[in-house]
């Protein structure tokens, strides 16, 4: 089966998830975006690349910071930019997701950028968009993130350079975040040689040493020599389906403090996709601290988004 | 009174381990001649079988018609000549219809209604619990008298073990049978694909083998103390497979089937989130099927069932999770068993008892004797079908109003060409 | 055909034309710029020969193309880096081939995009024409028929330029 993402000559024409996509690709996503950067810089921050485009942000599951951040990179592409928030209860009360994208399309849309609550989404969508539109996944379910993956790559690419002799710890709830699976996914493609998970039993899945990763349950082990700790948020729903007890309990074992960043190396970097709980997953001291290049990835996520939409715009659908 | 000479054909009972050339001799709808021609025997209508095989009409443990309640995804005459066309001339109905089966008013109605379209013999499965609810027990004596031939609980999986146990105790009083899926109320109760590396790596909720195992547990304990007679439906796990292998190996009253896709599909074909993939149970590895594999080859289970599950197409285009579960499967069944006999070696008559004589053996007293059978006295329930004939499954080729199988775009082996049921000509392929 | 032309020949003379264009100006408000990559090498190279402080601008016009719905977006791994205030300033564009001019047409959108200049000149090292807008370069090396199917490329040797005809 054709990976759903390149079109026939291999080009990048969508982009649904980290999963399969060759590593060239990836590094050319971030090689791409490094010529995007200078631009926050200047006064006129915009490139007249997707000039007369139109980007509909489709966003079934709420999120005023990941739209935003799409939002701005689709307007320095000098593109035309629609925000769409479609509640998902409204949308299955009326409108399938199907019939949504058709009608969208009929206005003459170029690129979707979706966010959705179910695994696999926007393949679907992918499947059913004419052959010159685009599909950009801003997030489905617990599956991926990919643009966010792609920021997290450039950060730790930024900061320590080369891949190959790395060690990377992930902390926290992977059975639920996307953005995890993605990361993983990325940082096993661009060959880190020592991919470390780190939580509960109860919010790491099965299955996960398929992916290539070591997996902790003590926090102190995992984290020890390690050049890069990621750290995920903690959402509030899991405090009911017996997952955890409570936020104090989960600081306690997982929560990232100064005393457990100590046994990572003394130049390790500290990243999270946000938005921060702090005293649950991290610790102000940290997250504030000279370690953490939280809101460095936050100006890295325009650019990579900006590389995202103007390779896969510049591609054809065949 | 009609009378039929089928010339020709290469005739398969696998009840009786027959495969030869023979010709076939029916009147009205008994079959008065196998090999050899009664005496005084003038055919109305000759049929030419040669180049066909001429098997028993196949025995399908569980075809949803969706009536009543879902007629806008399907309607029970279109499903009915869907099985025609696949060759399947009795099927049992799961109780899961709106309302559900819980009624002899309505078992009445679905008989009487199959009967007036003549078409496929029709065996509901009543409500074990009423509207499936798992609180109380139906009236099983009226509805085995409307027609009934078991109880079920179709996909709605009972929580209250002690109405469990009531039902079973019940059931073994008067000899009825309890047609359940093993499945725990608890374990994956959100969950939409097998867990494992697969839905891990695509962030799908995970249904463990667990649930299969734990219910199966409780399920044969339950057993032991009421004597009940079981048949377990859909075994997906190698460990349930196991566990089934061994209460039989025990002498407890049990039989098992499984859906013709679990015989063929794992977890790693739901590809890129493909929807038709979405089924219950869920599909899972490759170490899973291999044991289903090893469970038909040694008969621990006794049939393969379609699992028909028409759904419409604003149910099944949608994301993985939010899909409705089920596919297609009457116009399947014969195709896919001969591609899984194809694949394994298995032998032609061997794996056709799964799809005709084994499954008729599960119902038991509630058919005719010859169900599932081709025997000189026998109901003319028959199937010609070209073997060889490979044909391609898409929109078009399916009869049935549900279009959506995981094998959407295959070329099948086996195709049939004329299906009689009581010695009349049902359906026949232009 | 004609024989190509000396390239490090072509180079002294864009040398000494640029110099005299230079000369013109304050020496805080001229600086050159140039086009990835053949006219960023001869920037480059300019600025040590001619003693210019500071670094040259260095232009990747990928962003700013007009063939983006055609070829989709051009690899080029170095960004763009202006590494002066553009505002009010005399730029002296540099590229090393001018053909159609749309090249030349996105370097200057680029370039207004990083302010509004006092004035641009366009220094190549070889006019080929075949101009499909109205552009033209005040100080040009060369000029040269390029054979139909054929391109020129200013190519490096060490820290030679050296000229080639490829297959367009």
């Amino acid at each position: 089966m054709r990976n759903p993402q390149l079109n026939r000559h291999g080009e990048l024409t969508h982009l649904l998830t980290l999963d399969g996509l060759p590593r060239d690709i990836v590094t050319h996503i971030l090689d791409t975006a490094e010529t995007f950067v200078p631009l926050a810089e200047r006064d006129v921050k915009k490139v007249p690349l997707l000039r007369g485009k139109s980007v509909f942000n489709l966003f079934f599951e709420n999120s005023t910071r990941t739209r935003t951040t799409f939002e701005i990179a689709a307007k320095r592409l000098s593109a035309d930019v629609y925000n769409l928030n479609i509640n998902a209860s409204s949308a299955s009360k009326g409108e399938s997701l199907l019939d949504t994208i058709s009608n969208l399309s009929a206005m003459q849309a170029d690129l979707f950028v979706v966010r959705h609550s179910a695994s696999g989404a926007p393949h679907l969508i992918a499947q059913h968009v004419a052959p010159h539109v685009h599909v950009v996944n801003a997030g489905d379910g617990w599956h991926a993130h990919p643009t966010q993956g792609l920021l997290d790559m450039y950060t730790i690419r930024h900061f320590k350079k080369d891949f190959t002799n790395l060690t990377v710890a992930v902390v926290g709830d992977v059975m639920h975040s996307r953005v995890a699976r993605s990361d993983i996914l990325a940082l096993t493609t661009l060959g880190v040689p020592e991919v470390r998970v780190i939580g509960p039993m109860t919010l790491l899945p099965g299955g996960l040493e398929h992916l290539g990763v070591r997996v902790f349950h003590d926090m102190a082990e995992g984290l020890r020599g390690a050049d890069v700790v990621i750290m995920l948020r903690l959402q509030n729903e899991r405090m009911r389906g017996a997952l955890l007890p409570s936020p104090q309990e989960y600081f306690k074992h997982y929560g990232l403090t100064q005393a457990k960043l100590a046994l990572a190396k003394p130049d390790a970097i500290v990243m999270h996709p946000g938005p921060m709980n702090r005293g649950v997953e991290i610790e102000s001291a940290v997250a504030d601290g000279k370690q953490a290049v939280i809101l460095k990835q936050v100006t890295f996520g325009i650019a990579v988004r900006m590389a995202v939409m103007s390779i896969v715009a510049g591609a054809s659908n065949e | 009174m009609i009378k039929l000479h089928i010339r020709g054909g290469r005739v398969i009972d696998p009840a009786s381990g027959l495969d030869a050339s023979h010709d076939i001799y029916i009147a009205g709808d008994r079959i008065v001649g196998l090999g050899q021609a009664p005496a005084d025997f003038t055919p109305d209508r000759a049929i030419d079988a040669s180049g066909l095989a001429v098997l028993p009409g196949l025995v399908d443990l569980a075809a949803r018609l969706r009536e009543p309640g879902f007629e806008y995804r399907a309607t029970l005459e279109s499903e009915m000549h869907a099985a025609l066309a696949g060759g399947v001339t009795s099927l049992v109905l799961p109780p899961d219809t709106d309302p559900t089966l819980d009624e002899p008013g309505l078992i009445e109605m679905l008989k009487h209604r199959a009967r007036q379209l003549n078409l496929a013999r029709l065996y509901p499965l009543g409500a074990m619990t009423i509207g499936l609810k798992g609180e109380r027990l139906t009236e099983m004596g009226q509805l085995t008298a409307a027609g009934c031939v078991a109880f079920s609980q179709a996909e709605v999986v009972l929580q209250d073990t002690n109405v469990l146990l009531r039902a079973m105790q019940y059931a073994h009083t008067f000899g009825y049978s309890l047609w359940l899926r093993p499945q725990d109320p608890w374990l994956g109760r959100d969950g939409v694909a097998a867990s494992g590396h697969y839905a891990a790596r695509l962030g799908l909720a995970g249904i463990p083998a667990e649930a299969e195992t734990i219910a199966l547990h409780t399920l044969f304990e339950l057993q032991r103390i009421t004597g009940a007679r079981l048949h377990l439906c859909r075994l997906s796990s190698a460990a349930g497979l196991e566990l089934v292998r061994r209460a039989r190996a025990e002498g407890l009253p049990v039989t098992c089937d499984v859906g013709i896709h679990h015989v063929h599909l794992i977890d790693l074909d739901i590809g890129y989130f493909d929807a038709h993939c979405r089924l219950i149970p869920p599909l899972r590895s490759q170490r899973d099927r291999d044991a289903i594999r090893a469970a038909l080859a040694d008969g621990t289970i006794d049939a393969i069932c379609s699992d028909h599950t028409p759904v419409d197409d604003d149910s099944k285009l949608l994301p993985f999770s939010e899909a409705e579960p089920g596919a297609t499967g009457l116009e399947l069944l014969l195709s896919l068993t001969l591609k899984w006999a194809a694949e394994t070696g298995t032998p032609l008559v061997q794996a056709l008892a799964r799809i005709t004589q084994r499954p008729a053996q599960v119902l038991g007293s509630g058919v005719l004797a010859s169900c599932g059978r081709l025997v000189l006295g026998g109901t003319a329930d028959l199937a010609l079908v070209d073997l060889e004939a490979m044909w391609r499954v898409d929109a078009d080729s399916l009869t049935s109003q549900g279009k959506h199988t995981p094998f959407l775009g295959y070329e099948l082996p086996g195709q049939v060409r004329q299906t009689l049921v009581g010695g009349q000509v049902v359906f026949a392929r232009s | 055909m004609t024989p190509l032309p000396d390239a490090e020949a072509l180079y002294g003379e864009l040398r000494r034309q640029v110099g005299a264009a230079v000369a013109q100006h304050p020496a805080d408000s001229v600086h050159l710029v140039g086009i990835l990559s053949g006219g960023a090498w001869l920037a480059e190279r300019l600025q040590t020969d001619l003693g210019l402080p500071g670094r040259a601008g260095v232009l990747n016009i990928s962003l700013y193309r007009d063939d983006f719905d055609r070829i989709g977006l051009h690899h080029q791994t170095q960004p763009t880096d202006i590494p002066f205030d553009v505002e009010g300033r005399h730029l002296i564009l540099v590229d090393d081939v001018l053909y159609t001019g749309r090249t030349i047409r996105g370097a200057l959108n680029e370039l207004f995009d990083y302010g509004r200049p006092a004035s641009v000149r366009l220094a190549v090292l070889i006019d080929r024409g075949g101009r499909q807008l109205p552009v033209a370069a005040s100080l040009c090396a060369a000029t040269f028929e390029v054979p139909d199917g054929q391109q020129i490329v200013l190519g490096q040797d060490d820290s030679r330029f050296v000229l080639t005809l490829e297959a367009a």
